[in-house]
């Protein structure tokens, strides 16, 4: 069961995808208020977009994409059924992928 | 006998082969984050580390969507669009971060459309700068966002 949720439609000729990833995206920065110790990093530092199992997108984050990350994109072509795959990986080595289908 | 024997020595060495191969391969995975710009503490570094130059050209082809007051700070859309030629990556800083590169996104096929929807914490008021790289040229616009309560407290 993955976490990632991804939309990705298509109008005209521009298809669409937006997509929501669960994850607490820790800065390392952040100071526990009761115990004043600092919260460990965690967050989500590679995000790879694959369309039809190609890469056309490679992002990199640092702690300051906010908790639960929202990414949208958009690419021409692309057709109805055509996978779209979002594969992220953390700063503690966990990583994370999901496929969805073009929508018309 | 002996080739059973065998047998259990070749997997068990094809086992420990794809092991030292797995961990050989973890740290890989990571050769792509840029560790010197996300976590500079300054927009020069960080420019510099991720672009190779901190110096870009103010355009305001470069469209920022983000809220003039965003009484959250944690939570902060921002939408990123361009009509610039050849672009192949964007950008987003926020200039009072402690860590000011926030996200980069690489065009790695053409046929992605210069635009990208995110949503960013802000430790305070300040601005976010887009950073557009198109051709070998740098490109740059900026929109401060009012915030009433810091996203990166504690």
């Amino acid at each position: 069961m993955s976490d990632i949720k991804i939309r990705a439609k298509l109008e005209g000729d521009e298809t669409t995808v937006k997509c929501l990833m669960s994850h607490p995206m820790e800065t390392g920065l952040r100071k526990d208020s009761k115990t004043n110790e600092v919260i460990p990093a965690h967050f989500i530092r590679e995000v790879v977009c694959k369309v039809k199992g190609a890469v056309v997108m490679k992002t990199s984050w640092s702690g300051g994409v906010s908790k639960n990350p929202y990414l949208s994109f958009k690419f021409k072509g692309g057709a109805v059924g055509d996978p779209i795959e979002i594969a992220w990986t953390d700063n503690t080595g966990e990583s994370q992928s999901a496929t969805a289908e073009i929508s018309g | 006998m002996i080739d059973a024997k065998r047998r259990t020595l070749v997997k068990g060495s094809l086992a420990a082969g794809a092991v030292v191969g797995a961990g050989l391969m973890a740290p890989r995975a990571f050769a792509d984050w840029n560790a010197a710009a996300f976590q500079a503490k300054d927009i020069p570094t960080a420019m510099t580390g991720l672009l190779g130059s901190d110096s870009a050209e103010v355009s305001d082809r470069i469209k920022i969507k983000a809220p003039d007051i965003a009484e959250n700070g944690a939570v902060v859309p921002v939408t990123v669009e361009t009509d610039l030629e050849g672009v192949t990556s964007i950008s987003i800083i926020a200039s009072k971060n402690q860590t000011p590169l926030i996200a980069s996104f690489e065009f790695v096929d053409p046929s992605v459309i210069p635009f990208v929807s995110t949503r960013i914490k802000m430790a305070e008021t300040a601005d976010v700068i887009a950073v557009v790289k198109a051709g070998d040229k740098l490109y740059k616009n900026a929109k401060n966002v009012k915030v009433t309560i810091g996203g990166c407290g504690g």
